[in-house]
């Protein structure tokens, strides 16, 4: 499998996960099967949507983030922090309250993700017009989407606008406007507080790049806590830092429902929740429906409101950053600021073309895909196509898919175990290991852990 | 191989589930996605074709390793004057049906354009059947 060059922030846990396979029935990719007794990842498949670690009962799926303690090895530590990080505190809590306490933790500069938007609508605006071959365009901001296009939607990958979505430009001007200061690159840290999987692993192995401009990764939920923490414990009477007024409405509420769509003339349709895209995504790739401009597409549902490593309630974030921006009008931020910039940035602004991956064949030659595809068909029609997962694979198809593959045995089907026990084909005994070798020896004890 | 798919007449809600079933099939055969494109884009119109048109009919997809026949089986009205319904823009669909995003009168150009070929017999009264060939050779 093609899996070596691509970072999953994704981990699964083998000592705390129970095998339950609860990950395995909610992956949309198909990605999870359980083997002796845990969940194992097919990393090829999986596009870091974060559907598993949602649905994990034991939180035994979690996300690698760097050590926190790693922003104190640089000097100058930069905190990349986006707009859905002040939606989740409650209405009492002051953003000037939030700036104080994230520099309270250590870091000496914040930057909001979303600065960079300022220059990039207007670039989606000419990247529209000049591409018109390309319609319907997709954003590149989704991470998770960029990466379902490549495994699933191979003929749409040219599809994507190859532009930096704004955390990439934020962070190229925060490194400029810091190193134009005078400061040592080496000195720099530059550390982004991510709400979801895979922008974690989109940095890790950025696709469409040659490397990322940022040092590391902090999950949001562990920020969330260490600055909830600071607001409701300190009682030191040092005045709050002011935060400067950078984003402007349209920027603020960039990364929610709507926030790239309507501002992109044409028809433009907004779609969230991995589901609705993969369902409209088949649709598109089929020519079912034309004459669309541009799509903006999310994983989450409520798109980075919704984002797995939230702490707060995705509908409120919604609505708090609706209902609130730094700026009262929708007016471009102080001068001096991204604007001064936008030159250099906006020569860097492109990015390669995204290279399809699909991980839907069952062999690169065609010959060979299609024996295993008249074996997969002959073993579905043998299957009771119950969807049970019992099998350890998600549904009948994936399991005859996957003994085609040669990944799994048709023994490992519980009906098909329990018609070969009748005719004597197999003992009591070898269907037994049969599903320990795949739910572990745990699971068949009375008294188990 | 061959799959086999039927089509209900006048269920436009249903109209793209077997171009989406071949699909998903071409792709698990490793064929180039441009190629696929192709192929859906012109299966797509000849079942929309059928569901408009006719009273029901099937679709038989062949695929080797160099080429995909899809062959669409109606019982329907026939085609009178194909020549005439080759033309871009020629429509005999009603305004309900045009209502629905469909009958623009593009339908069999655009097989046309995305087929490598199209073989059409029709016989008024009787029925139409449609062969499309797409070869899976990249040009």
């Amino acid at each position: 499998m093609d899996s070596k060059h691509f970072h999953h922030a994704l981990k699964i846990s083998d000592e705390i996960c129970i095998g339950c396979s609860h990950c395995m029935t909610v992956c949309p990719t198909e990605a999870i099967r359980v083997r002796n007794g845990i969940a194992i990842l097919y990393e090829n498949r999986c596009v870091d949507c974060g559907e598993c670690f949602k649905a994990c009962p034991v939180s035994a799926i979690f996300i690698d983030q760097d050590d926190f303690k790693r922003i104190q090895a640089y000097k100058y530590r930069i905190a990349l922090v986006p707009a859905v990080f002040f939606g989740q505190f409650p209405d009492e809590v002051s953003q000037n309250q939030i700036y104080t306490a994230i520099l309270a933790n250590g870091f000496t500069h914040i930057y909001e993700v979303e600065m960079g938007v300022e220059l990039l609508l207007d670039e989606v605006k000419s990247y529209a017009k000049s591409h018109p071959e390309k319609k319907p365009h997709i954003s590149s901001f989704c991470p998770a989407v960029i990466r379902l296009v490549q495994v699933k939607f191979p003929a749409l990958a040219e599809n994507i606008m190859l532009l930096k979505p704004p955390l990439d430009i934020t962070a190229l001007y925060c490194r400029k406007e810091l190193t134009d200061q005078g400061i040592n690159p080496a000195e720099i840290g530059v550390f982004y507080i991510t709400p979801c999987a895979a922008k974690i692993a989109a940095i890790k192995s950025p696709v469409g790049e040659d490397y990322s401009m940022i040092t590391g990764v902090i999950n949001m939920d562990t920020l969330y806590n260490k600055v909830y923490k600071f607001i409701r414990t300190d009682r030191s009477t040092h005045p709050p830092v002011i935060p400067k007024k950078h984003l402007s409405k349209t920027a603020w509420q960039w990364t929610l429902t709507h926030g790239e769509a309507s501002h992109v003339p044409g028809r433009s349709l907004a779609i969230d929740e991995i589901h609705n895209v993969i369902e409209f995504l088949e649709k598109i790739e089929n020519d079912e429906i034309g004459d669309i401009d541009f799509l903006e597409l999310r994983a989450c549902d409520e798109s980075c409101a919704g984002g797995v490593l939230l702490s707060a309630n995705r509908f409120l974030v919604a609505e708090r950053l609706r209902s609130y921006s730094p700026l009262a009008k929708d007016e471009i931020s102080e001068k001096g600021s991204i604007q001064a910039y936008k030159d250099y940035l906006l020569r860097r602004i492109n990015i390669q073309a995204i290279n399809p991956r699909s991980m839907m064949k069952l062999d690169e030659n065609m010959e060979e895909a299609m024996r295993k595809m008249d074996k997969s068909s002959q073993m579905l029609q043998c299957l009771p196509l119950t969807d049970c997962g019992a099998c350890g694979s998600p549904n009948c198809q994936a399991f005859a898919n996957d003994i085609a593959l040669g990944e799994a045995d048709i023994r490992q089907c519980i009906f098909i175990q329990k018609n070969r026990e009748q005719t004597g084909e197999l003992t009591p005994d070898e269907s037994l290991e049969m599903l320990k070798s795949i739910w572990g020896n745990d699971k068949f004890f009375s008294n188990r852990k | 191989m061959r799959f086999e798919y039927t089509i209900e007449a006048g269920n436009f809600s249903k109209a793209g589930d077997a171009s989406s079933s071949f699909k998903k099939i071409l792709k698990q055969l490793n064929v180039d996605p441009h190629i696929i494109k192709r192929i859906v884009v012109s299966l797509y119109e000849g079942e929309v074709n059928i569901v408009a048109h006719a009273k029901g009919g099937k679709v038989i997809c062949d695929v080797d390793t160099s080429r995909v026949t899809i062959q669409l089986i109606d019982v329907g009205p026939g085609i009178p004057d194909i020549a005439k319904a080759m033309q871009a823009g020629y429509s005999t669909a009603s305004a309900k049906v045009r209502e629905m995003g469909f009958g623009a009168g593009m339908g069999l150009q655009n097989i046309k354009n995305n087929a490598d070929e199209l073989i059409i017999k029709s016989e008024v009264g009787v029925g139409t059947q449609l062969t499309i060939i797409v070869n899976l050779n990249k040009a």
